[in-house]
């Protein structure tokens, strides 16, 4: 008898140990449901003995955002796993949100399709990755999760269980909540299950990539790929802390296609890029390792080039290893510094970066960092509508028992 | 149905609130003469028809907002209008409320080719985008059969859709920002030129919600490079089960055309009466497959796909030698609405959704239901995306037609339901489709979205009666509210 003298609050949860933290947060329980009745049955087991509850899927993001105020619940959704269905003619899928993203794309495989959405933390989950909206390289041509997904099953703090969307890419009845789930970090209720678009595999792939002698160098290949007909399924630069920035074109399509715009992308860079079949190291990877700061830096497309200065600006004022890896072709960047960095140094790097960013008309967020650093700065700076999302955040989860505090203004 | 007339007391609410709103906006542009406001009883829906109360013009973002506060503060409901192109009624106006115009808040702000993004106001008309942007080599991508009419404002509240959505996405995907009026008349700004905002995604919850979260101000969307290669062809088939075998066929082999579009034999006869479009004698399903992107892309795949359709039965094809010939193959789909008009006195268009699969098994369906109804339906559909837009034909001045009429185009969104799929795709649900919603979602599903609307606009004043058939009552908020519930205040609800 497991757990034998321990008196649980009620049937399904079993006490956390001490590998059950969340961002240095102790829990108390954990659940595990292995579906979406089960887990509405818990939540309204953590309603009646007034628990808050984090959601954790793979756990790749849990010292992402800030830590939860409060943490009496972890519920965990590793058996809510599985496709629960894949319309292959219908190119969409049902998949329940603890199920590995690659778990997923080995099971569209056979059918020659894909959920067209980069893993930046290999073993990330689906509902984890729509709950934090993450994405990478390919967004330039698939968007992300939050265009992906076309229905999904909630558990609200009440422990009611709705559906939103439907199972058909095109679909306009009633709000499109989707949308408001993803990126909300967990915080208005548990995504049970997902509906995605699907897209089909690429009968062909190739990487275009050259050195840029500088910013300004990165910045005119970016802008030459933007406006061509190469059609980039990515536009990336990786600007190192050694101070060498490289530009790679990702080119999907059928064979006759990209070879094709494999010799204009070439002309496009100039010099003599390589041309590759495999992706060049750190493709869709985040610029940081455990434990370092992670900053995601948006702007005007324009505004790259300003942006990948700001970050160079930094790394030499500060005196830091700054790394600057993304998208130019949508305008995310992400910045990566080492965990060891003092606080008042990563602060100062923050304001600079941030200032460019709202410059470029976007936004620097720090999605993650060690304690100290988390607790020096403002990890989301300026947040548009807040007061909206408070009373979003209100109306969802009253009581405020999904990952209090982990999400913009406390939320 | 017809506007109810006022109570005594809102004619006085009115009267104060017009007298406010012409000192914000001018005599001019506050309407109150029944016979002009009479102008604006209906949009794009016909058969429902309310007069609203007052009409008003802002001009600026800021103009719109003291309007919205206006009405706030005197309680009064408010419902917004662009072009007034919508088939859902979604800008019926209120009878005790305010029609709100955005058509003359029409300038494009600005064009940003290098961001790939244009700043718009809500009145700007869809195609003028693509206009502005094609010197530059960029286009607004959604493009709504009524883009030559219907407005960018207009398109954010409905999340329009259009042929080339099967590739492109909808408005949603189109749209990057927003200023917004909210039902408390403060501006806000959702989103911007750069993607991913912090917070939660209210840009997303707000395209879409068919004006009831609030009045866009000001629109960012993405523009989109100008493809290199455009290639059409139009197949013809005997039936439209070949033609449903033909688009799955495509689809299967792993191609994305821009757009599938299909049309039956009813309404390629009505698309001939009414354009010329010349289509293939004798077909039973016509297929408009256009490919576009990087021309090895498309000439590889155009071979694949005019294959395709040979395997499948096509006893014609055609191919579009240049733009000219393009847009007759298109004007025939285009006009296909307003066609079956040379056909029928009346025809109710319906927008319903299924999964593409199933095109045959519903086809099939659809013809049972036209004959167990005694009506006509021809059937126009994207059917790359399974988008179906069957238009029952009938005439009112005949006896009991037009209730078997709307029986049929009800039939038909249970049949989508029943298949899975939805019963809107891009006409929005308005207040023609309120009643079918607790069909297709839960009460659950149905109060949980309404959470959205409680956050944005407690007293539900913006845009009431649409989407929902039945709002709900937003929970009290300890310290706010205090005697009547905002909605009952309001006369929207009741309490039972």
């Amino acid at each position: 008898m497991p757990f034998e003298g321990v008196v649980m609050p009620f049937e399904g949860v079993v006490p956390a140990t001490d590998d059950d933290a969340i961002a240095g947060v102790p829990a108390r329980w954990v659940a595990a449901p292995a579906s979406t009745d089960e887990a509405a049955a818990i939540l309204r087991g953590a309603a009646a003995h007034d628990l808050t509850v984090v959601v954790r899927g793979a756990g790749t993001k849990q010292d992402w955002a800030a830590p939860p105020r409060r943490l009496d619940l972890i519920l965990d959704t590793r058996r809510l796993a599985g496709v629960v269905e894949h319309a292959a003619g219908d190119l969409i899928t049902v998949v329940r949100a603890g199920t590995p993203l690659s778990d997923l794309a080995d099971a569209l495989a056979p059918a020659g399709q894909q959920l067209a959405l980069d893993a930046p933390l290999p073993g990330a989950t689906v509902g984890g990755t729509v709950a934090v909206n993450t994405s990478g390289p390919r967004r330039m041509r698939y968007g992300t999760a939050r265009d992906l997904l076309i229905g999904a099953t909630v558990i609200r703090g009440d422990g009611v269980v709705a559906r939103a969307g439907g199972k058909v890419v095109k679909n306009v009845a009633g709000y499109d909540l989707g949308k408001l789930l993803t990126g909300s970090y967990g915080t208005l209720g548990l995504i049970t299950e997902c509906v995605f678009r699907l897209h089909p595999l690429p009968a062909a792939t190739a990487y275009v990539s050259r050195r840029a002698t500088g910013v300004d160098d990165a910045g005119r290949m970016a802008a030459a790929v933007l406006g061509s007909q190469v059609v980039p399924s990515a536009l990336e630069v990786d600007a190192a802390p050694d101070g060498g920035i490289v530009v790679t074109v990702g080119l999907e399509g059928v064979p006759e296609g990209v070879a094709a715009r494999v010799t204009t992308a070439r002309q496009l860079l100039g010099g003599d890029p390589t041309v590759s079949g495999t992706a060049p190291d750190g493709w869709s990877a985040y610029p940081w390792g455990p434990g370092d700061v992670g900053i995601k830096l948006t702007g005007a497309l324009s505004r790259v080039p300003a942006l990948l200065a700001a970050g160079v600006a930094a790394r030499q004022r500060h005196g830091v290893p700054l790394a600057v890896r993304g998208s130019a072709g949508t305008g995310v960047l992400y910045a990566g510094l080492p965990g060891s960095c003092a606080p008042e140094t990563v602060a100062g790097a923050l304001d600079d970066l941030r200032a460019a960013a709202t410059r470029a008309g976007g936004h620097a967020v720090v999605v993650c960092a060690p304690p100290a650093v988390r607790d020096r700065v403002d990890l989301w700076g300026p947040v548009d509508g807040l007061h909206l999302m408070r009373r979003v955040k209100e109306q969802f989860d009253p009581a405020g028992r999904f990952a209090p505090g982990r999400f913009v203004g406390g939320i | 149905m017809t506007a109810t007339s006022m109570t005594a007391t809102s004619t006085t609410a009115i009267g104060t609130l017009a007298a406010r709103l012409r000192t914000v906006l001018g005599t001019d542009r506050v309407i109150s003469d029944r016979q002009e406001l009479r102008t604006y009883e209906c949009d794009g829906l016909a058969q429902y028809r309310v007069v609203p109360a007052l009409v008003v013009f802002p001009h600026t973002a800021a103009e719109c907002a003291a309007v919205v506060k206006a009405c706030a503060a005197a309680g009064v409901p408010f419902v917004a209008r662009g072009s007034g192109t919508g088939l859902s009624g979604g800008a019926l106006p209120h009878a005790d409320g305010v029609l709100i115009v955005t058509a003359q808040m029409r300038r494009i702000l600005e064009l940003a080719p290098a961001d790939e993004r244009a700043v718009v106001e809500p009145g700007v008309i869809n195609l003028q985008v693509t206009r502005a942007a094609t010197p530059a080599g960029y286009y607004y991508a959604p493009d709504p059969s009524s883009q030559q009419i219907c407005s960018i404002g207009g398109n954010v509240a409905e999340n329009s859709g259009g042929a080339h959505c099967l590739k492109y996405g909808f408005t949603t995907n189109h749209v990057t920002g927003v200023e917004i009026v909210t039902p408390d008349g403060d501006l806000v700004r959702l989103g911007g030129r750069a993607p991913d905002a912090p917070g939660y995604d209210l840009l997303g919850a707000f395209v879409g919600s068919e004006g009831t979260l609030g009045i866009a101000t000001e629109v960012t969307v993405r523009l989109v490079r100008l493809p290199e290669t455009v290639r059409t062809l139009l197949a013809a088939f005997d039936t439209t089960d070949a033609a449903g075998a033909a688009t799955s066929a495509i689809i299967g082999a792993g191609v994305v055309p821009a757009a599938i579009e299909m049309m039956d034999a009813l309404a390629i006869e009505a698309a001939e009466a009414a354009v010329h479009c010349d289509y293939p004698a004798g077909a039973g399903a016509v297929l408009i497959v256009e490919l576009d992107g990087p021309a090895a892309d498309v000439e590889a795949q155009f071979v694949a796909v005019e294959r395709l359709c040979r395997d499948n039965g096509a006893f014609e094809i055609r191919i579009a030698a240049d733009d000219a010939e393009r847009a007759l193959f298109w004007k025939g789909r285009k006009s296909a609405f307003a066609a079956v008009g040379r056909i029928s006195p009346d025809y109710i268009v319906q927008d319903g959704v299924i999964p593409r699969t199933a095109l045959p098994d519903v086809l099939r369906r659809i013809g049972e239901i036209a004959a167990e109804h005694g009506v006509r339906i021809a059937n126009v559909f994207h059917a790359g995306d399974g988008n179906l837009h069957p238009l029952v034909l009938f005439d009112d001045a005949a006896d009991g037609q037009a209730a078997r009429a709307e029986a049929a185009s009800g039939a038909i969104l249970d049949l989508c339901i029943e298949y899975g799929g939805s019963i809107t795709g891009e006409h929005g649900v308005g207040v023609d489709k309120a009643k079918h919603m607790p069909r297709m979602f839960t009460a659950d599903d149905l109060d949980t979205m309404q959470l959205v609307r409680c956050a944005f606009d407690p007293r539900g004043l913006s845009n009431p009666g649409k989407v929902f058939p039945t709002p709900r009552l937003c929970g009290e908020v300890p310290g706010r509210h205090k005697g009547a519930h905002p909605l009952q205040e309001a006369g929207v609800a009741e309490v039972f």
